[in-house]
């Protein structure tokens, strides 16, 4: 990474502390504490469950809303301010300016990750009194957690390289929810003919696919995730975020921004 | 400056009593309309909708979902039963949701199968139940044990062994299953193999409630047993001396027992007229068959007693 997007990537992540993002990690805390004492009270033989299912959910939820909700404002926002203007009249290529605002909030959202990771590894020390050794799944479901992020961070910057940001929300949430249903996408498509086939299965190519970067039930239940699966993912997060911010940047190279 | 800190104590004091004033009204309101809870009512009763619905979170939902229907069935099982109608509708999203979720498989079937007003009294929903369970969790022993267990109950003894023999065929189960699964092809309706089929149920567990059934259902099979004895002879002493004995008393100081008998519980039994062998605290030893005192109405609400 050169120095430039390096610069951009650190003013970003600090924007988002200045910003109170990591505020979340209270509620999610707190959430964590009630579940871990309550749940146990509530139901039966389901608090290990509950609290590997409730807190890679909810790392999974309160991410993916900072993502949309920071993301959709990270270009429009520097142009309402003006700022973009200062930071554009410097040596920075606009491809640098997106790259760096993608890392920045992308960085955050591991440093957020990290921190509720100890929240959820905490809280099933206090459930379950041990550890066992297929919680080391946890971690993958996490990593697969931060790559779904990566995906939507792309997404929303995308977004916002071309859109307001009412609009760039509304258009990354539903792609997070028809890139949920991609799996019922392709199958749709596979029981079509002809031209409506090769439309939906495009459609399905085209849109992000999170349901197989969400593997939170089968750990939950201590099946291990196979380093296949991980290798796999890894690449497919990695391909489709690059394809994603080309765009945004192809958009934005283009942008009339006087 | 004071104006500004009229305004905030006015409004701190309204927040207050207003939210008080909510609170207190939400209760008048719940205890005018006592049966418009929520649990009466399932708002998406389709698994495959909630499923989707649920945009791939469905390991969570279905822990609310069990949450639910432990809360649903206890809420019930705690005012002194009821039909249980949305039972077999909530575990069967919870299981659709997560096939993988064995202990509603292990405490649903319980549910369904304990008869009305215990429980839902559905022994087919059971069955259904734990077949789909099995279907999902093949190598879970458990599952086959359950299985035989609702079989075992409907005295289906057959199915029972079967089901014991498919369970113990698992590369990784208890030993215990071969032997129910001869016992039960044998003496399918004998004490014995109800006692042992408690045992095993409470060995296999660390769940208290379930050792605090096991145990109670134990202590119902010894009463059997006593009684039965204790009842052969009472009858033994009609026959010696021409007369029922009015107390056990009687019975010891002719020799024809040693002391008066305990049950499991460490209670004395009493003697009715008849000769009629009957616990004298019913209330404290739930599933007895026999024993009961004449014109004894059973507690809808079975009190166990902590297992150990």
């Amino acid at each position: 990474m050169n120095s430039r997007i390096f610069h951009i990537a650190t003013n970003t992540f600090r924007e988002a502390v200045r910003d109170r993002v990591l505020y979340n990690l209270i509620a999610f805390a707190v959430l964590m504490s009630a579940a871990a004492v309550l749940v146990g009270q509530i139901s039966i033989q389901i608090e290990r469950l509950v609290v590997i299912n409730l807190g890679l959910t909810a790392v999974s939820l309160f991410g993916i809303v900072i993502a949309i909700f920071i993301g959709i404002g990270l270009v429009s926002k520097e142009i309402d301010k003006r700022t973009l203007y200062t930071v554009l009249s410097r040596p920075v290529r606009r491809w640098e300016f997106i790259a760096g605002k993608f890392f920045g909030l992308a960085g955050t959202l591991v440093v957020n990750t990290f921190f509720m990771a100890i929240g959820v590894f905490a809280a099933l020390a206090y459930v379950a009194h041990q550890f066992v050794s297929s919680d080391v799944s946890i971690l993958v479901a996490l990593y697969f957690i931060v790559l779904q992020f990566v995906i939507i961070t792309a997404l929303a910057l995308f977004f916002s390289s071309f859109s307001t940001p009412i609009f760039s929300a509304i258009f990354a949430f539903w792609l997070f929810v028809i890139g949920s249903f991609a799996q019922d996408l392709r199958n749709f498509a596979a029981m079509t003919h002809s031209f409506t086939r090769w439309l939906a299965t495009g459609a399905a190519y085209v849109v992000p696919n999170f349901s197989a970067l969400n593997v939170i039930g089968q750990v939950a239940h201590g099946e291990s995730v196979s380093s296949q699966l991980i290798l796999l993912n890894t690449a497919y997060a990695v391909v489709y975020s690059v394809a994603v911010l080309s765009a945004a940047v192809l958009i934005f190279e283009r942008r009339n921004l006087k | 400056m004071i104006r500004s800190r009229q305004v905030t104590t006015i409004a701190s004091t309204v927040l207050i009593c207003s939210m008080a004033s909510a609170a207190l009204l939400i209760r008048t309101v719940d205890r005018a309309r006592p049966n418009a809870t929520l649990q009466e009512m399932l708002y998406v009763s389709s698994p495959k909708l909630l499923k989707r619905l649920c945009l791939g979170y469905d390991g969570l939902l279905a822990d609310v979902y069990w949450t639910r229907t432990v809360q649903y069935f206890g809420g019930i099982h705690s005012r002194g039963g009821g039909t249980y109608k949305l039972l077999w509708p909530l575990l069967n999203i919870t299981t659709k949701l997560d096939p993988h979720l064995i202990p509603a498989y292990e405490f649903g079937e319980t549910f369904l199968l304990a008869k009305p007003p215990q429980g839902a009294g559905d022994p087919q929903k059971a069955i259904d139940l734990v077949r789909y369970g099995i279907q999902n969790n093949p190598g879970d022993w458990h599952l086959y044990y359950d299985l035989a267990f609702i079989y075992y109950d409907q005295k289906n003894y057959r199915d029972a062994a079967e089901a014991f023999l498919r369970g113990s065929q698992l590369t990784d189960t208890h030993p215990f299953l071969k032997i129910m699964a001869a016992q039960m092809a044998q003496h399918g309706g004998d004490l014995q193999t109800a006692r042992m089929m408690w045992t095993a149920t409470y060995q296999t567990t660390h769940d208290k409630m379930i050792q605090a059934n096991a145990a109670a259902h134990l202590s119902a099979i010894q009463v059997d047993d006593d009684v039965t004895a204790l009842e052969h002879l009472v009858q033994e002493y009609r026959d010696r001396t021409g007369h029922f004995p009015q107390t056990f008393s009687e019975m010891v100081s002719a020799g024809a027992i040693r002391g008066i008998p305990l049950d499991p519980l460490r209670h004395p039994y009493r003697l009715e007229s008849g000769g009629r062998v009957v616990v004298s605290n019913p209330d404290d030893l739930p599933f007895l068959d026999n024993g009961l005192p004449s014109g004894y109405i059973p507690n809808p609400v079975p009190k166990l007693s902590p297992a150990n």
